[in-house]
This record gives structure tokens, sequence and C-alpha cells, in this order.
């Protein structure tokens, strides 16, 4: 019941907003606009980006046996699964908002937490992509001195946190099982 | 990006010759996780597109233009916290910064709150991880760009 409050909520917002952008469009209003164009950018963004992601996770899914993430990222793993959440992370396009899904993935099948804390924190620091833009705007010694200050801080504070929260007994929502009872 | 596109239709390829069953279930989970999480995206992508609207690059270069001490680099992180931009935009506009004068801390804290704390996309962090594990991961975040900066002020000009 509290679920779908929330989305009649969220319907409310998303429909508000549509008809803001068409009156914005219709009587020229520049700040609507400028907003519908944002909007517009960012939604191509992630129209691009989502569906490959999400195919990879479907495969991610069917294919990956968990005792195979278990055993390179999960609880008895040790520390060369920071080293593969980084490899993992390199190659992502479009930031933390994509990156939920799959580090949500990973624990389901059995990855830790410490573990996707890192991932995510590698996804804000090491993707390729935009090391490339970042060197061209900054300089590479910008670069260089920001990865290698960041790495050490993500990995320490994504041990750390994981610790905390694996102590406390910590459990991660039921995504999946929540949105089917919609 | 092209790189996640020829990744994913290799593998679904691979997939397909391996079995054709597992592949179809594999498309239907991902269908199915996309549209679930449609709803929040949309969501989030309305209210990154306001607040883009509300601190255009224009507020943000007047804003991080000159300052250079301790306050600056707060107001960074926060600026870099509460925005959402894609990197070909971001990038570009600590440039602008650069060639503006201001220091490479204030920069450091911008760009690596931008990436690291989600005040936007805290609704889906939430959903997936829970209301603490999201509170927590963004707070570090926010200390680790802190730090990122302290370093920089540190080094710059003799490392950089």
């Amino acid at each position: 019941m509290n679920l779908l409050k929330h989305i009649s909520k969220r319907t409310i917002i998303i429909v508000t907003f549509f008809i803001f952008l068409a009156f914005s469009f219709f009587a020229d209003y520049t700040p609507g606009v400028t907003i519908g164009v944002n909007f517009k950018d960012f939604l191509l963004q992630m129209v691009t980006i989502l569906p490959p992601i999400f195919i990879l996770i479907g495969l991610f899914d069917v294919w990956v046996k968990k005792e195979t993430i278990i055993k390179h990222l999960g609880e008895g793993a040790g520390a060369i699964s920071y080293f593969w959440v980084f490899v993992l992370a390199a190659p992502m396009a479009g930031g933390l908002l994509p990156g939920f899904p799959i580090a949500y993935s990973l624990h389901k099948k059995g990855a830790r937490i410490q573990v996707i804390l890192v991932f995510l924190g590698a996804i804000g620091v090491g993707r390729v992509p935009m090391l490339f833009f970042e060197s061209t705007f900054l300089g590479w010694e910008f670069t260089l001195i920001r990865v290698i200050v960041s790495i050490p801080l993500v990995i320490i504070s994504g041990i750390v946190l994981g610790k905390k929260l694996n102590n406390e007994g910590y459990k991660l929502p039921e995504v999946d099982v929540k949105s089917k009872k919609k | 990006m092209y790189f996640i596109y020829v990744l994913s239709v290799v593998a679904v390829i691979i997939s397909f010759i391996a079995d054709r069953k597992k592949t179809k279930k594999a498309i239907k989970i991902g269908a199915k996780k996309l549209w679930n999480i449609t709803p929040p995206f949309i969501s989030i992508l309305i209210a990154v597109s306001v607040v883009l609207f509300l601190v255009p690059n224009s507020v943000i270069v007047e804003y991080l233009g000159g300052s250079d001490s301790y306050f600056g680099v707060v107001i960074a992180t926060l600026v870099g916290s509460i925005t959402v931009m894609p990197g070909p935009i971001s990038y570009p506009l600590c440039g602008i910064l650069l060639n503006k004068g201001v220091s490479y801390s204030v920069i450091a804290a911008f760009s690596s709150s931008l990436m690291l704390v989600g005040v936007l996309t805290f609704p889906v962090e939430k959903a997936y991880f829970g209301k603490k594990f999201a509170l927590l991961r963004n707070a570090l975040s926010f200390v680790i760009a802190l730090i990122i900066a302290l370093v920089f002020s540190l080094v710059s000009g003799t490392l950089i």
C-alpha cells in the first residue's frame, strides 16, 4: 500500500512535468524550454546507455554461476576482489546511475558489501572514458594525482563501511521482490 | 559508449549460439529489470534537468571562480554533490574553471564529488541498497572528495 502511494505520487510529478513542458514549448517560456532541452539530453543519454547494460545484466544473471562470484568477490575472496571491480568499472558508461543495478546484481550473486561499495567508488574515480576527458581538459598530471589519491581512499572507505554494515547485520532491500508486488 | 554496445551484441551472439533458451530468458530478465527501474529514473532525470537549469554553468563559474580558500573547496564539493552532469559536459566546465584561475584543489573537489556523491540519485540508490547504505556511502564519498582536494592543495605548486 505504501508502494502504491509512492508510485501515484511519482506519476503525478511526472505528468505535471510533461504538462509544464508542453505548456512551455507552446508559450515559448524560456526556463521551461531550457529544462525541456536538459531533460531531452539526459533522457537520450540514458536511453542509449541503459538497454545494452540491462541486456548484459540479464546475461550475467543466467550465465554466471553464483559460486564463481562468491569465489572471486564473496566473503572469503580476499583483496584481489578489489582489483576485479576496478577492472569491471573501467569501461563503464554513464556514471553511478547505471552502476547501481549492476552493483545490485553482483551482490545478489554473492559479492560482499565491501566489494560493491568499492565498485561504486571505482565507477566514480576510475572509468577510462572519463580519464581521457579529464586529462584532456585538466592535464595528465591532474588525472594521475587524482587517481593515485582516490583509489586507496575508495578501497579503504568501502572496506570500513562494508564491515560496519556487516557487523550490524545489514541486509539490502529485495528490489525484485518489491517490484513484483505491484 | 560504443564499447558497451559492441560488448553486449557480441555477448548476446555468443550466448545465443551456446543456448537459445537461456539467451531469451536473459533478455527477458534484463528488459523486466529495466522496466522496473524506469519510473524512478525518469523522476531523477526530471530533477537533474531542473537543477541544471537552476545552477547553470555560468553560475558555477561565478561561484567557484576566484574562490581559493577552504571555503571554496567546501562550496565546490557541495555543488558537485547536488549536480549531476555527464563527463562530456563536466570536464570542459572544469577546463573553463581552470582557465578562470580556479585552483586545482577546488576543481578536484568539484569533479570528485560530482562523480562520487549523488544527492539527486539518492532515491534510486536507496531503492537498491537501503537508506543507511546510501546515506553513509554518500557521506563518506563527500569526505573523500574533501581529502582529494586537500591533497591537491598540498601538492599544487610542486607536483602540478
